[in-house]
């Protein structure tokens, strides 16, 4: 009797516990309160508050994040706004994104931009929600308002491009492509590169490896990994490694690099010569595909302080130059960049078209 | 009480509201030690992480007056009910298992698959409410219990401990998942985000329209499998030779307890109750299984289950907790604290807490033995004495 009277009382306590926390103010009226005006950025244009979200890894992930962190830093050298960067966490349920939006939304942030596709539901809400705040949202086109760009990328057309460097390059007649998560976007890139390469010579083998199945994307963030796979392919025999894999790819790269001469890896997103973390292994860096979110990002930006803010969707591909390769390092032979920029014009005017499913 | 210190206090008040109730019939003793040690895991985990906040160069009371805020706030409390129900019934599950010395450290993906087939059927036929939501429910509670079963069911009859095959059969889920989650099979292709087909309305469970938000009616059916819970560990023969058998397994044996059918039974019951995990998600709040369906939520109910002593009482108050940390942490971003400090928060909660309760528990043990001895001493000498005087 004693032990259910106890049970009881606890559970009395929880319930509540419970119930009482249907007090209080909501979070974003008090802050609107507190901010007195709900936006920074009005019709006028002028921003003054910028909103960050981005994926999993942050700034500092030296590849798709920090690419959206360029285009923002650079509007913000221009235009002298303030900013809020948050970063998302692995995971996370839509409850938690649509909370960080909505944050930065009521907290006045305007614009508010989304790095990655996993924001997409959380964004439609929130976007509804705070009709006068623009929103942008890379990688996403599900969401369709008035105060959303949806900021979209050929990854296919730049992985071909770089996929016939590959197999320009290689001399094992095996390539290697490690994606990071094996998802629909990373299949973009597969697809692209396998084009690329067979479009040279069909005989050459690709040795592909995902390194984690979705709904697990630590792939993006796993540079251990990486390495673990590159060495992998490497031993089989494969002499060019494309990693689209976030993060994880830098692994991939040193231990490319550590393989010694001969061996190219293939960077992503960011031209990764360039990269300050990458420095003592930039010489095995044969090219980047490039994925300009920085540049698709910094239009973004203009555009809401030009007071026409960009709406819908927005294809980011050769032909803007919003996806490419490098040619940092002067590793592309120019005979090897003859051949690319003939293939780039056929994919532009659209002699080839590039598959997006392998 | 000023703000800085509000959240322990939060997880403190019912424990001494306990007390003061129902000092009298209990052990007042017994009782302190309980409620002590949970309180000092929390004064533990409060310094090491004001140190790791030092250490990085913060100042950490700032990060005790945000938590302060929001735990005011109407929207996190309805958020942090909202993810505590998905966290209570994870608890369960994997606490089910543990007070038999069942490691089900499989809990991850038997939820996961649970809610992938639930999914898929909720979103391929079309019933009445009544109908419709049993029956998702019940298909992700019999998925997740048979893959729960495979490692109950190889530990009988091959002997492979469950810790191994359990956390193996989450990466056969995910691969499972990953291979049926495909627009060329069960699901459908939504921009870069692959997703199955939605549940239709009737199969959307009800929730509470509070100035906060939407809380979700689900809470009412975790309370109801918390009860459930209670019941069968401590009212039925079933949990009687449950808990025995986690006790002695010999013991259990001699006195004629079926261990390997314990041993299978309690891996479905704890499957099953796994698969209600993803069901708030599902039913609530999403109403698909897509590629970014929460993961990892099983790995975290394990250190719940263990802040929580594995009691359906102590789950809920460490779920509501640990749900509250996971809501707090964007406004601690936004404040500038690294997106890593509740991580580090939970994790060094679940260490303090194992730590604690076996400082507490040793320290109970010499009270009581001393107390037994002085008693011992004490009745000893007087007998003698009294002895001494009819003698004198």
């Amino acid at each position: 009797m004693r032990r259910i009277g106890r049970f009881a009382a606890a559970v009395v306590c929880v319930g509540g516990l419970a119930l009482a926390t249907a007090c209080g103010s909501t979070s974003t009226s008090s802050q609107a309160h507190k901010s007195g005006s709900s936006s920074s950025a009005g019709k006028s244009g002028k921003i003054t508050k910028v909103g960050m979200a981005y994926d999993v890894g942050g700034r500092g992930d030296q590849s798709f994040n920090d690419s959206a962190a360029r285009g923002l830093d650079k509007a913000k050298s221009q235009y002298g706004f303030t900013v809020s960067e948050q970063s998302a966490q692995n995971g996370e349920t839509d409850a938690i994104r649509e909370q960080r939006l909505e944050q930065l939304a009521a907290g006045g942030y305007n614009p508010v931009i989304a790095i990655g596709y996993t924001y997409a539901p959380a964004l439609g809400k929130v976007a509804k929600k705070y009709p006068n705040t623009e929103f942008a949202i890379v990688d996403d086109s599900t969401v369709q308002l008035k105060n959303v760009a949806d900021l979209m990328f050929t990854e296919q057309q730049s992985s071909y491009l770089v996929g016939m460097a590959a197999a320009l390059t290689t001399k094992t007649n095996k390539v290697g492509f490690i994606g990071g998560v094996d998802n629909a976007l990373i299949h973009k890139f597969d697809a692209g590169f396998t084009a690329g390469v067979h479009h040279i010579n069909p005989k050459i083998t690709v040795i592909k490896k995902y390194l984690s199945e979705p709904p697990d994307t630590s792939g993006y963030a796993n540079p251990t990994g990486g390495k673990n796979t590159a060495n992998g392919m490497l031993s089989q025999g494969a002499d060019v490694i494309y990693s689209a894999a976030g993060s994880s790819g830098t692994g991939a790269i040193q231990a490319v690099h550590a393989a010694g001469k001969g061996k190219w890896a293939i960077g992503v997103d960011s031209d990764q010569y360039q990269q300050k973390a990458l420095a003592a292994d930039k010489s095995s860096i044969l090219t980047s595909a490039l994925k300009n979110v920085d540049s698709a990002v910094y239009l973004f930006l203009k555009s809401v302080q030009d007071g026409k803010p960009l709406s819908g969707t927005q294809r980011f591909n050769l032909t803007n130059n919003g996806v490419g390769y490098a040619t940092s390092g002067n590793f592309l032979t120019s005979a090897v960049q003859t051949k690319l920029k003939a293939a780039e014009q056929d994919i532009i005017s659209g002699k080839i078209t590039v598959p997006t499913t392998p | 009480m000023n703000a800085n210190t509000k959240p322990p206090a939060a997880a403190e008040r019912p424990a001494k509201g306990l007390g003061k109730g129902l000092g009298k019939g209990i052990d007042r003793e017994k009782l302190l030690l309980a409620v002590a040690a949970p309180v000092l895991a929390l004064i533990a985990t409060m310094v090491i992480t004001a140190i790791v906040l030092l250490c990085s160069g913060k100042e950490p009371f700032g990060a005790l007056r945000v938590m302060g805020t929001y735990l005011g706030y109407s929207d996190y409390q309805v958020n942090t009910l909202n993810q505590a129900t998905t966290y209570y019934l994870g608890a369960l599950a994997v606490a089910f298992g543990f007070r038999m010395k069942l490691f089900n450290i499989g809990v991850d993906g038997q939820y996961r698959i649970g809610a992938f087939f639930a999914a898929v059927a909720g979103g391929a036929v079309n019933l009445p409410a009544v109908l419709e939501i049993p029956m998702i429910m019940v298909v992700s509670m019999a998925c997740a219990g048979l893959w729960a079963g495979i490692a109950g069911w190889l530990k009988v009859t091959r002997g492979v401990s469950e810790v191994i095959t359990s956390i193996m059969l989450n990466a056969v889920a995910g691969s499972v998942i990953a291979y049926l989650l495909n627009p060329k099979r069960l699901a459908l292709a939504v921009g870069n985000d692959v997703r199955t087909p939605k549940i239709p309305d009737s199969g959307h469970f009800f929730s509470f329209n509070l100035a906060g938000g939407q809380l979700w009616g689900f809470i009412i059916i975790a309370a109801l499998v918390g009860i459930g819970f209670h019941l069968l560990l401590n009212r039925t023969r079933f949990g009687f030779d449950l808990r025995a058998t986690g006790r002695s397994e010999s013991a259990a044996l001699a006195s004629g307890v079926n261990v390997k059918r314990m041993v299978v039974v309690s891996m479905l019951v704890s499957g099953a109750l796994a698969g209600l995990i993803g069901m708030p998600q599902l039913l609530n709040s999403s109403y698909q299984y897509s590629v970014d369906f929460p993961a990892g939520i099983g790995f975290t109910c394990i250190g719940i289950a263990l802040v929580g002593r594995n009691n359906p009482v102590g789950i809920a108050f460490a779920a509501l907790l640990f749900a509250f940390l996971d809501t707090v942490a964007n406004p601690l971003q936004f404040n500038g604290y690294q997106v890593e400090l509740v991580p580090v928060i939970e994790g060094t909660i679940v260490v303090c807490v194992v730590g604690t309760y076996e400082v507490v528990r040793r320290y109970g043990l010499r009270r009581q033995q001393s107390r037994v001895g002085e008693q011992l001493g004490r009745t000893g000498p007087t007998a003698t004495d009294t002895a001494k005087g009819v003698a004198a």
